[in-house]
């Protein structure tokens, strides 16, 4: 393997490891939010002891977000210095103000949350709670503006001087759709996954009948919340498909396999086999007109397929061509008024000149399979992003009916819920964490070429370094990564095996001897 | 304000935050290492870490956030720096993974092997870092080896080895002790009986070593390492125009801005005496004069390092143009003033809030203590 794709493996490996406990600290600190509000309201002891066990679990989890998070914060300086030297202008902005805005807030009060209880009021606690919850989610805001950026790029242009993107308007980026949809959709998924976790786990408990009154009541907080959150994720998630329709043709071509481009309104491909040598998909199951709705919210506006996608991007490759032959006079000091003047013309289509030059070793008299070549890169692959897609909307809908059945139970008082649904809850726990990598394998998969939509293609953004070099640290991060794994997922089943009782109060079932340690 | 003027800003505030980071986690940190030291059984070495718990996370944040706001300001420092320096900073990458995890997991299970490597994770977690940041000072200060293309894409030249030159070690060493002698001030603060006397006694002799090692540094880098002094082709007001500047390598040329400006003087000789007054605090059991007379020296330090370079950041040994400095390897006007206005409203905040975090966590914290809650504390 090469450099470039030993950096995106790298990267890739941290970023998904590092969601794996993200989710779950957006949902759960709402939760945890939600469970001492009760408490302060009602005075009740056990709605403490709920927010101090689920929030046992939180800080096991939280202690490896951050871990991994810091591994995110270096590695785009690390491992793809071009990218950072190129887009830092606008890309940086947000992770910093992310920091200063919103990680700041969190951390301390995340301190606060575990070591404040006897030190302040009630209601100060509870505020500490609440404004570690949204320091939380503002964090993941900003995540999302610089990611929106990343798949969107608006607010920003090209400076030949200094060789770079430069900001133009951060109102824009700040606003961007893309961040906006995503960031909806990323914490109402986290939201999912802290439910999920809290029903799962009380459902185990509930099945073997232990610590019962503590079980109920999370089990029915869990519930409420996961409904409205598997609920929003959804509707937010068909938001961001109308956001990709307007924005981001190419991924959308890609998810629905849409080789071609059909008359107004487009049929849903359900299920089938994308192939990407015949440029078509085998044994395709079609539902007609909904896709065109989705993407559309119309009845007669067409959604584009690869065809015209491909068209297009040819356009832009010749384009780009001249735009990153003029790019090199102008830097070399042999650009006039004029050349200066076709460049200003020309200049959006540099990124494509710039994957030209990935694979043609002089652009300027790029052969014609070179061209083809820079074409066939310029979509992704389009098998494992269908694929995934529907594996994530799957979970999704999945989850959404286990949280009615839960919640219809929980809203009637059913003393004894049914065991079918504890067990179903009870294996549920996977899905959300399938889920979110899924759609984040969408995104940023989907995104390919590019590390910058249609301005900086990934295999230049990558840092001066050897594959080798790569390679040890790939390895050595697999190694780091998987120990901490075992250690955190070996925490958490020893803990929720305990369940209430690891809090020591002398009230629950392991303590008090109705039940031999489980 | 003009771009010449946000330029010198945002030098100045990226120096603010790396005090704010060596200040506040530069003690938790120094407490860390200190562990094995200081902590002679469990219950000890709870007090330690319990007297970090709550603050450890949030300090940790200044390091985030000096890195974010390098990132953002100074972006192709940050990608130089990161790239360059790839081995070391991936290394004191993997000791930080080791903190939050110590600090989380090591009370969870009642076990002296479990707690046991976890305090050495801690230990190494927290010294690893802390000369890891020194060495690459160090290395600054005698230029690194790289140079860009036509298309501005950075091509490093240097090897991991060579980082760990002798007078880069001196400096990575200055930083330890600058760091752990810090979290012996910040014990003093927060423990009592044993620890208290031993912490004292520590930095009664470590503050020392950091005012001779400082000095020794100084003496090494005016007799035996070249400085870099800008010739012309540097226009404050105008977009970087990194590689077209001319610039030599001078012996001495640190020095210059001290010959100019005397009164510069000020900065290391405080530096220097900030040093013995914490050592002579901490003797004369002044608690709070220890402790803040240690940040003032760790912060003269940077203020000492930053100034000398001036304009510099990051000199290129090998192609002396290509040097990156604080005028031609910074962000856009635009992005400097956003980052200004949005770093005047929230650090005055994220200080407030600190405050008042250290504020409901006040006192000293007891073995006994520990004791009652043994199941909620660290």
């Amino acid at each position: 393997m090469d450099i470039v794709e030993l950096s995106r493996l790298q990267f890739a490996y941290t970023a998904m490891i590092h969601f794996l406990f993200v989710p779950l600290t957006l949902g759960l600190s709402f939760i945890l939010a939600i469970m001492e509000s009760v408490y302060v309201m009602t005075g009740r002891q056990i709605y403490r002891d709920m927010t101090r066990f689920w929030g046992k679990l939180f800080g096991i989890n939280f202690a490896l977000g951050v871990t991994t998070g810091l591994a995110m914060e270096f590695q785009f300086g690390t491992n793809w210095s071009y990218y950072s030297h190129y887009v830092g202008d606008i890309f940086g902005a947000p992770l910093a103000i992310e920091a200063l805005m919103a990680f700041f807030l969190e951390s301390t009060l995340v301190g606060l949350f575990f070591f404040g209880w006897d030190r302040m009021s009630r209601v100060k606690h509870l505020a500490v709670t609440w404004l570690m919850a949204l320091a939380t989610n503002l964090s993941a805001l900003w995540i999302l503006v610089a990611n929106g950026w990343m798949q969107y790029p608006i607010g920003s242009e090209f400076n030949i001087e200094t060789m770079r993107m430069e900001l133009t308007s951060f109102a824009e980026v700040l606003l961007n759709p893309v961040a906006q949809v995503k960031f909806v959709h990323t914490v109402s998924a986290g939201y999912v996954t802290g439910a999920v976790f809290v029903l799962a786990i009380s459902s185990w408990y509930l099945l073997k009948g232990r610590d019962l009154a503590f079980a109920r009541r999370s089990f029915a907080i869990a519930s409420a919340f996961g409904l409205a959150a598997a609920l929003s994720v959804i509707v937010l998630g068909d938001e961001s498909g109308y956001a990709l329709g307007d924005v981001q043709k190419v991924k959308l071509a890609a998810i629905e396999a849409e080789w071609e481009t059909h008359p107004a309104p487009a049929a849903f491909t359900l299920f089938g086999f994308p192939n990407q040598e015949t440029r078509s998909t085998d044994y395709a199951v079609r539902i007609p007109a909904i896709m065109g709705l989705i993407a559309t919210r119309s009845t007669d506006q067409q959604v584009d397929g690869f065809d015209r996608i491909l068209e297009h991007n040819l356009q832009r490759i010749i384009r780009g061509q001249e735009a990153y032959q003029l790019m090199t006079r102008i830097r070399a000091g042999e650009g006039d008024e004029q050349v200066r003047a076709r460049f200003e013309a020309l200049r959006d289509d540099l990124g494509y000149g710039l994957l030209l030059s990935v694979y043609a070793e002089d652009v300027a008299n790029a052969s014609d399979a070179e061209i083809a070549a820079a074409l066939d890169a310029s979509i992704p692959r389009v098998w494992p992003l269908f694929w995934t897609f529907r594996i994530m909307v799957a979970c999704g809908f999945l989850m959404l009916v286990i949280f009615a059945f839960a919640f219809w139970h929980s809203a009637r008082r059913t003393p004894d819920k049914p065991r079918w649904l504890l067990r179903l809850a009870l294996f549920s726990l996977p899905l959300p964490w399938i889920a979110s990598e899924a759609g984040w394998f969408v995104a940023e998969y989907g995104r390919q070429p590019w590390a910058i939509g249609e301005i900086l293609p990934t295999s230049l953004a990558v840092s001066s370094l050897t594959a080798g070099e790569v390679l040890g640290t790939l390895a050595a991060i697999v190694v780091l990564y998987s120990i901490f794994l075992i250690i955190e997922v070996w925490l958490m089943v020893r803990f929720a095996r305990k369940g209430p009782s690891s809090l020591h109060t002398g009230r629950y079932d392991l303590e008090t001897g109705k039940l031999k340690e489980a | 304000m003009d771009y010449e003027a946000l330029r010198f800003i945002w030098w100045v505030l990226i120096g603010v935050l790396l005090i704010g980071f060596v200040v506040t986690d530069g003690f938790d940190m120094g407490v860390a290492a200190l562990l094995k030291v200081l902590g002679r059984n469990d219950e000890q070495r709870r007090v330690m870490i319990n007297a970090v718990g709550p603050h450890w996370d949030g300090n940790q944040v200044w390091l985030i956030t000096a890195a974010g706001a390098l990132f953002a300001a100074w972006p192709v420092v940050y990608a130089a720096a990161f790239n360059g320096f790839y081995f070391a900073m991936m290394l004191a990458l993997f000791a930080l993974f080791l903190r939050p995890l110590g600090f989380e997991y090591r009370a969870k299970i009642d076990s002296d092997r479990w707690r046991g490597r976890w305090d050495w994770a801690l230990t190494a977690g927290s010294a690893v870092p802390a000369l890891i940041f020194g060495v690459a000072f160090g290395n600054l200060l005698q230029g690194v080896p790289f140079h860009f293309d036509e298309l501005h894409r950075l091509d490093y030249t240097g090897s991991f080895w060579a980082l760990l030159n002798p007078f880069a070690l001196l400096a990575g060493l200055l930083s330890l002790a600058m760091i752990v002698n810090h979290g012996a001030t910040y014990l003093q603060l927060k423990t009592d009986g044993e620890l208290l006397k031993r912490s004292e006694r520590l930095a009664g002799w470590l503050a020392l070593v950091c005012a001779v090692l400082f000095v020794l540094a100084g003496i090494w880098l005016a007799l035996g390492i070249d400085g870099y002094r800008v010739i012309d082709g540097i226009d404050t007001n105008a977009a970087n125009r990194t590689m077209d500047k001319t610039v030599e390598i001078v012996s001495g040329a640190w020095f210059d801005k001290y010959r100019s400006w005397p009164v510069l003087w000020l900065m290391p000789l405080s530096g220097i005496v900030a040093f013995i007054v914490c050592a002579l605090a901490s003797r004369a059991r002044m608690h709070a004069t220890a402790f803040i007379s240690s940040a003032l020296g760790m912060a003269m330090v940077i203020v000492t390092v930053g100034v000398s370079m001036f304009p510099f950041l990051m000199p290129s040994s090998s192609v002396p143009n290509h040097s990156l400095t604080m005028w031609d390897a910074t962000a856009s006007e635009a992005t400097l003033m956003i980052m200004f206005v949005v770093a005047c409203i929230f650090v005055p905040i994220v200080l407030g809030y600190t405050a008042w975090g250290y504020f409901v966590m006040r006192g000293r914290l007891t073995e006994q203590h520990i004791r009652e809650n043994t199941h909620n504390l660290y």
